[in-house]
């Protein structure tokens, strides 16, 4: 699975992942799987340093809560305007322009509008087998009381959907999935994150 | 009731299983807060909790005013789950599957098979396969843990004795399962088999433990938790998340601070639950630590737990 990995650079990637609760450990574990160093961030310093950032799933208002304290919503706005970045369920909503349902403060570098808790409670949340835009089959996609992509802007491309909504987006150096990739074997994801920070250096 | 084949180890692969972990994953490293009514469930999303659970009484005022404690009613259930956008837990009395039956139906997010509550049975836990909804439970001991994940569990926290603000039986009770899971690390595959019928537990939970030197389902922590210290202190012990019953919303042991009506209590409450869900993100750094507890005003009141009568105990319910 992990050929890209010979067009590296001459250091392995280091990888944060937002640490402030949520899937963190998950995306972790998928990280060191693929060969990388993974590095949990709680504080604003420790954005320093890193190729790219994980935003995991979780409750974006708890996120919110630890980013209006020290500064740190301006620090990873500045972040994410430069440094890879791939925000994941409670992570997508964190990137998107717009958020409704409620609406709330987010770091709006994603041309995306994102509804909150849009698919229904956790009774509703399910985990679905479908094509993407991947090349090697069928992704498995775990949602859990998952949010909906309900508008991407013209830069904003849809690499998979579900009954017809975006999924799976990417805009330059920004990818959002509203699933949680890191709750499946399939590597192919976070493979997707590495070869966006690789490609564009 | 079709899930009924699923059992120890064979479970784990299910989409339902993995559904089930997948919410407790997405709850770890974080506060979930005992709220009472609506005005309570706001300042528990505003401090930054990752969930609440809906009840009638904490568990402090259930020690206190006595009388047989049931799951909170449904109308209480849906005004929070209007009121908030992050998940909602609630109670049902342990062995009582039908208040997990209408739990499900409201649409609640996870279901807490409390020994907060009264018992309903006092032999058989709830069929939680039987459930779309994941279930927590409660455990104080690695054998106690690994029966409720064999009937279904989707998430443990240790018992602790709950609406005391007294934090060393959760501390007993963590310290206990981590020892046990540690210990089974070391032992042979022909000495699993006897572990397994030391703990009371099934043998294919006892050596995945065994194998992985971690339940298969977080871990959380309860019971007593009333400071950003006692959180910062269970997450180093091991816990996974932390919840908070009566220890932000509580003033003395039988009465709540008036969120509603006096700003000054509704202050007070928010300082605590925020001061918590700061010190539980950060546990390892004692430097934001203090700097959240020197922002808290006020503290529960608090009951010894070694002052309670052996047949007062919550934590000595379930088996």
């Amino acid at each position: 699975m992990n050929h890209q990995s010979t067009t590296r650079q001459d250091r392995p990637l280091i990888i944060g992942v937002l640490a402030l609760q949520g899937a963190f450990e998950a995306h972790a574990t998928a990280l060191t799987a693929l060969g990388v160093t993974a590095k949990l961030v709680r504080t604003p310093a420790e954005l320093a340093n890193i190729d790219g950032l994980i935003i995991p799933g979780g409750e974006s208002t708890t996120f919110l809560k630890f980013l209006e304290r020290d500064g740190f919503l301006d620090a990873l706005e500045s972040f994410v305007e430069t440094t890879p970045t791939f925000g994941t369920c409670a992570g997508a909503i964190l990137l998107a322009k717009n958020v409704e349902n409620p609406a709330q403060t987010s770091l709006a570098a994603l041309d995306i509008t994102v509804e909150r808790n849009a698919y229904g409670r956790q009774i509703d949340s399910t985990i679905l087998t479908a094509p993407t835009e991947l090349p090697g089959g069928p992704l498995e996609m775990v949602f859990i009381r998952a949010p909906r992509i309900t508008r991407t802007g013209p830069s904003v491309e849809t690499l998979a959907t579900r009954d017809g909504f975006p999924v799976l987006v990417r805009e330059g150096h920004l990818l959002a999935a509203t699933f949680h990739p890191e709750l499946s074997n399939d590597s192919r994801v976070h493979q997707l994150f590495l070869d966006l920070i690789r490609n564009r250096a | 009731m079709a899930d009924h084949t699923h059992n120890g180890n064979g479970s784990f692969g299910t989409s339902s299983i993995r559904l089930k972990l997948g919410l407790a994953e997405m709850l770890k490293g974080g506060v979930i807060m005992d709220v009472m009514n609506v005005e309570q469930a706001r300042i528990a999303e505003e401090a930054g909790a990752i969930s609440v659970m809906a009840l009638e009484r904490v568990p402090a005022m259930i020690r206190a005013e006595g009388g047989v404690a049931r799951m909170a009613s449904p109308k209480l259930i849906k005004q929070i789950i209007a009121a908030v956008s992050i998940p909602v837990m609630a109670k049902a009395r342990i062995g009582h599957f039908a208040e997990a039956q209408v739990l499900q139906h409201l649409g609640v997010d996870f279901i807490d098979e409390s020994e907060v509550l009264t018992p309903a049975d006092e032999t058989y836990h709830i069929d939680k396969h039987a459930f779309t909804t994941p279930f927590v439970c409660g455990a104080r001991n690695l054998g106690e843990a690994l029966r409720r994940i064999a009937e279904g569990a989707a998430m443990i926290r240790t018992k602790g004795e709950p609406g005391t603000g007294d934090v060393v039986h959760a501390v007993q009770h963590m310290r206990q399962i981590v020892r046990e899971i540690k210990a089974l690390t070391v032992l042979g595959d022909e000495e699993l088999y006897n572990a397994a019928k030391v703990h009371g537990a099934p043998y294919e939970l006892v050596r995945m433990v065994a194998k992985a030197g971690k339940l298969p389902v977080p871990n959380f922590s309860a019971g007593g938790i009333a400071t950003p210290a006692d959180a910062a202190l269970m997450m180093q012990l091991g816990a996974e998340t932390v919840f908070v019953g009566s220890g932000i919303f509580m003033k003395e042991r039988a009465t709540p601070l008036d969120v509603e009506n006096d700003p000054k209590e509704r202050e007070e409450a928010v300082s605590r639950a925020r001061a918590i869900v700061i010190a539980t993100t950060h546990f390892n750094d004692p430097k934001i630590v203090a700097e959240a507890s020197e922002a808290v005003i006020g503290s529960m009141k608090g009951l010894a737990a070694a002052a309670i009568e052996e047949s007062q105990l919550m934590q000595t319910r379930g088996w």
